[in-house]
C-alpha cells in the first residue's frame, strides 16, 4: 500500500513539471508584448521595463530562472499591477476563495450525504424521489444562473441576505456559499446513493442484520464507511470544480478571491499573474486529487493489503 | 448481441415508455428545429435595436420583451440556441472521435500501448482544463471555432475510457478472433466488427456529453471569455440578463429558463437512453 502512495506522488512531480512548462511557452506564444496597450514609451523605458520582468534575457534563461522561483514560491513580478508580485496576490486571494470552498463544501456533503443515504434507505418512496428529483436540478441548473436567481429572491425580493461582498455585513456569506455548494450537494446526494444501494445489497450487511445489530449500527457502523466510498473519491474532482466555480459566484457576488483575480486577469492580459495562477491551480488540484485517491484507497479494505 | 437487429428495436420500445425521455426528446427536436428556422421566424434579426423604446417588458410587439439597446429577446434567444447547440453537437462530435479512437487503440491493442495511453488519460484527468480553455482563450484571441475545438478536446477522456472497457471485453470472443484469423486489417477490424458493438455505451454517452459541453460553453461565455457580442448565446443572454435583473428580471428569467429546460431534456433523454440500451443499470 506504501509504495502504490510513493508511485502516485512520484508520478505528480513530472505531471507538475509538464504543467507548468507548457503554460509557460504557452503564454509566450501570446501575440504581443505586454506593454502594447499603454501609451508609446520611450526605447530606454521600453528597455528597462523588460529589464524588471526579465524579458531581455535568452527564453531557456528565462524559462530556468522562472521554474526556479517557482520552486521557492517566486511566481515573479505581475504586468498590471506595478509593484506587487504574483506570490503576494494569490496569498490575498487565497484564504477567502480557501473559506468560500470549506463553507460550500461543508453545506454540500452535510446535504448530500444525508439525502443521499436517506434516500437508498427508503427506496422508491416519496424520501428518495424528492430529494433525487432536486438534485436533477441541482444538476441542470448551472451556478451562474443559480447565484442570481437566489440574489433575486432573497436579496432583492424579500430584502432578507446581503446581495453581494464577503465579510462586511452580516450573513453576506450565506448566499454564495449556498450557490457554490448546491451542485455539489446534488452530485454527492446521487453518489451516496448509488454507493448505499450498491452496500445495502451485500451479503456482510446481512450478516449484520442478522447477528441482530440495531438499523442505526448496521446503517452507520457497517453500510455508510463503504458506500460512502464513492463520494470520497469525487472530492479530488470536486476540488477543480470548486475552482470553476469560484470563478463564477465571486464575479457574480464581487467577492476579492482568487477567482475574481483570475478572471480580471484573463481580461486585463496580466500574463504573469496568469501564467502564476494556472501553475498554483494545477498544483492545488494534483494535490488534492493525490489526497482524495490516498483517503478512498485507506478507506476500501480490499486494497489495503496490496 | 447475436442479432443487433432486435437489441436496437428492444432498446426503443424500452425508451418509447420511458415517459421523461419521450418528453425530453419531443422539446429537443423542437429546439433544434426552431434553432434551425430562427432567420425564417425570428420576429426580427439578432441585433436589430430599437434604442428609443429601450427594455420594455414581454408585449404582443415583442413576445418575451427587450433588452436595454431594443433588441428582441424572443429572437435573441432563437439565435443564440442556434450557437449554443451548435456548440453541443460540435464540441461532442470532437470529444467522440478522439475518446473512440483512443479508447479502441487502447483497449485493442492492450500491454504497453494500453498502459500508456491509459496513464496519460489518468493525467490529464487530474488536470483543471477549464483554467487551459481561458489560457487558450485569452491567448489565441476569442475565436468561435477555437472554442469549440478546445472544449471538445478536454470532453473526451471519459469517452476513452468507457470504449476501452468495452473493447476488453469484446476483443476476446470469438467472431473477433475469427476476424483476426481471416487477417482483416486493423482499420476494418475497428470500423466493422468492434465500432458496431460498442455503438450503445457511445450513443448513451454522448448524449450526456451535450449537456456538459453547453455547460461549459455558457460559463466561458457567462464571464465574457466566450461568445462574443453582437453574437448571442444563451451564456451571453444570461449574463447580460444579470446585469440588468434588478429592473428588468425578464431578461434574465426566460433565457435562464430555456436553457434549464434544455440541459432538463438533454439529460432525461440521456438516462432513458441508457436504461433502454442497457437494462441491467437501471433500477
Amino acid at each position: 500500500m506504501l509504495s502504490i502512495f510513493l508511485k502516485r506522488i512520484l508520478l505528480a512531480v513530472p505531471v507538475l513539471i509538464a504543467v507548468a512548462s507548457i503554460t509557460f511557452f504557452l503564454v509566450r506564444l501570446a501575440p504581443g508584448g505586454p506593454f502594447d496597450a499603454e501609451k508609446a514609451v520611450s526605447e530606454q523605458v521600453m528597455k528597462n521595463l523588460n529589464e524588471v520582468y526579465n524579458l531581455n534575457a535568452p527564453l531557456s534563461e528565462q524559462y530556468f530562472d522562472y521554474m526556479s522561483g517557482i520552486l521557492v514560491g517566486d511566481f515573479g513580478p505581475s504586468f498590471r499591477f506595478p509593484g506587487r508580485s504574483v506570490t503576494e496576490l494569490i496569498m490575498t486571494g487565497l484564504p477567502v476563495t480557501f473559506e468560500l470552498a470549506i463553507y460550500s463544501m461543508l453545506i454540500a456533503l452535510f446535504i448530500g450525504t444525508l439525502s443521499g443515504v436517506t434516500a437508498a434507505l427508503k427506496r422508491n418512496t416519496f424520501l428518495d424521489y424528492i430529494p433525487m428529483s432536486i438534485a436533477m436540478i441541482g444538476i441542470c441548473v448551472p451556478t451562474f444562473l443559480l447565484g442570481p436567481l437566489l440574489v433575486l429572491i432573497f436579496g432583492i425580493n424579500l430584502e432578507l441576505l446581503p446581495v453581494s461582498g464577503w465579510d462586511q455585513l452580516p450573513g453576506d456569506k450565506i448566499l454564495p456559499s449556498l450557490t457554490l455548494g448546491f451542485a455539489y450537494a446534488a452530485y454527492i446526494a446521487r453518489l451516496s446513493r448509488g454507493g448505499m444501494l450498491e452496500i445495502l445489497n451485500q451479503d456482510f450487511i446481512r450478516t449484520a442484520r442478522a447477528k441482530g445489530l440495531t438499523e442505526t449500527m448496521v446503517v452507520t457502523k457497517h453500510a455508510m464507511q463503504g458506500g460512502l466510498i464513492p463520494v470520497v473519491s469525487f472530492l479530488g474532482p470536486a476540488v477543480a470544480g470548486l475552482l470553476a466555480g469560484s470563478f463564477v459566484v465571486e464575479t457574480i457576488f464581487q467577492i476579492p478571491g482568487l477567482g475574481r483575480f483570475y478572471v480580471e486577469a484573463a481580461f486585463n492580459r496580466d500574463y504573469t499573474m496568469i501564467l502564476g495562477t494556472t501553475i498554483f491551480f494545477s498544483f492545488m488540484i494534483v494535490v488534492f486529487n493525490l489526497f482524495s485517491d490516498i483517503l478512498a484507497l485507506w478507506l476500501n479494505p480490499r486494497s489495503r493489503d496490496i | 448481441m447475436s442479432n443487433s437487429s432486435s437489441l436496437w428495436s428492444d432498446a426503443l420500445s424500452r425508451l418509447l415508455k420511458n415517459k421523461a425521455a419521450v418528453g425530453g426528446a419531443i422539446i429537443l427536436l423542437i429546439l433544434i428545429t426552431l434553432a434551425i428556422l430562427a432567420p425564417l421566424i425570428a420576429p426580427y434579426p439578432y441585433a436589430y435595436q430599437d434604442l428609443d423604446l429601450g427594455a420594455s417588458p414581454p408585449s404582443s410587439a415583442h413576445l418575451l420583451g427587450t433588452d436595454v439597446l431594443g433588441r428582441d429577446l424572443l429572437s435573441r434567444i432563437l439565435y443564440g440556441a442556434r450557437i449554443s447547440l451548435l456548440v453541443g453537437f460540435i464540441a461532442t462530435t470532437v470529444a467522440l472521435f478522439i475518446g473512440v479512437s483512443w479508447g479502441i487503440i487502447a483497449g485493442y491493442f492492450g500491454g504497453k500501448v494500453d498502459s500508456i495511453m491509459m496513464r496519460i488519460v489518468d493525467v490529464l484527468y487530474g488536470l483543471p482544463f477549464i483554467i487551459f480553455i481561458i489560457l487558450l482563450m485569452v491567448i489565441f484571441g476569442r475565436n468561435l471555432w477555437l472554442l469549440f475545438l478546445a472544449i471538445g478536446a478536454i470532453e473526451w477522456l471519459t469517452m476513452a475510457r468507457i470504449v476501452r472497457a468495452q473493447v476488453l471485453t469484446l476483443k476476446n470472443q470469438e467472431f473477433v478472433l475469427a476476424a483476426q484469423a481471416m487477417g482483416v486489417s486493423n482499420f476494418a477490424m475497428f470500423k466493422r466488427h468492434l465500432l458496431p458493438n460498442i455503438l450503445g455505451p457511445i450513443a448513451v454517452y454522448a448524449t450526456l456529453t451535450i449537456p456538459q459541453v453547453m455547460l461549459l460553453e455558457s460559463f466561458l461565455s457567462f464571464l465574457g471569455l466566450g461568445i462574443q457580442p453582437p453574437m448571442s448565446s444563451w451564456g451571453t443572454l444570461i449574463k447580460d440578463g444579470v446585469e440588468s435583473m434588478e429592473e428588468y428580471s425578464w431578461l434574465l428569467i426566460y433565457p435562464g429558463l430555456t436553457f434549464t429546460i434544455t440541459l432538463f431534456s438533454l439529460n432525461f433523454f440521456g438516462d432513458g437512453l441508457r436504461d433502454a440500451l442497457d437494462p441491467k443499470t437501471s433500477d
